[in-house]
């Protein structure tokens, strides 16, 4: 199945983006396909290379790089909700790309299925 | 001109059933303003759209918004738009509007209000359904 997953929240105050991060790896291991993984709301927080979580926990921002690297994933960070926390091409881990809201519409009609991740 | 449109291949194909449901106070969180967002860019892609607003969400809706006192925007008034982009279909759910002491009068532009039943119905009719 082809899947298309949107995240609504950063990597720390919520589980949102773990909960994804966790079913996409999930997905592409029993072969199914990731359309793309768009990032809006808190989530382009996702996004944030300067991000430095304690070397004992968990890094989304470099598990979500090195997943979408290993298969090739789109990882889409909304461009209006970006620009709102601070998140541009300066800070933007390597992987992601910038790009507008038209992105997950789009990814939601070539998709079988659109999960959403949030509060 | 009709007939040459159905060899247009520039013309989209695939017609999804996308709704985009509001469940939240519209100031408090940011929710309520980035899912207003997705509409009206979503609304330019010749889907089938429809917005629901139930729980708190329907407070978005509440006419005579003041947000002087919060320092915050106001985005009320672009419900407004909706029906510029041919946003149509907007459901509010009775309970919520019930539960708040609230009417379709209240709010800000017309909307069908439906009963948790018949909105869990049309629900599910949906290809895609986007929660905030």
């Amino acid at each position: 199945m082809k899947f298309a997953i949107l995240i609504n929240e950063g990597p720390f105050t919520h589980q949102a983006s773990d909960s994804a991060y966790r079913f996409t790896a999930a997905a592409l291991n029993r072969g199914h396909e990731i359309y793309r993984v768009f990032f809006y709301n808190d989530g382009v927080y996702n996004s944030n290379k300067l991000s430095s979580p304690q070397t004992d926990d968990r890094n989304l921002v470099s598990l979500w790089a090195k997943l979408g690297k290993e298969h090739g994933i789109d990882l889409v960070v909304c461009v209006a909700a970006a620009l709102r926390r601070g998140i541009k091409d300066e800070v933007l881990e390597d992987g992601f790309r910038i790009s507008g809201l038209g992105q997950l519409v789009e990814a939601g009609i070539q998709a079988d299925r659109l999960i959403v991740f949030g509060d | 001109m009709s007939e040459m449109n159905e060899f247009d291949e520039s013309a989209p194909t695939v017609v999804k059933r996308f709704m985009y449901v509001n469940r939240r106070a519209p100031y408090g969180t940011i929710y309520a303003l980035e899912c207003l967002e997705v509409v009206l860019v979503a609304a330019a892609f010749d889907q089938d759209v429809s917005v629901v607003f139930l729980d708190d969400g329907v407070c978005q809706l509440k006419k005579n918004q003041d947000t002087t006192g919060i320092g915050m925007k106001n985005f009320s008034k672009t419900y407004g738009a909706l029906d510029d982009y041919d946003v149509e279909k907007i459901y509010v759910e009775k309970e919520s509007l019930a539960a708040r002491g609230l009417t379709a009068d209240d709010l800000v532009i017309p909307v069908e209000v439906l009963a948790a039943d018949d909105l869990r119905e049309v629900m599910a009719q949906q290809d895609v359904v986007i929660s905030f």
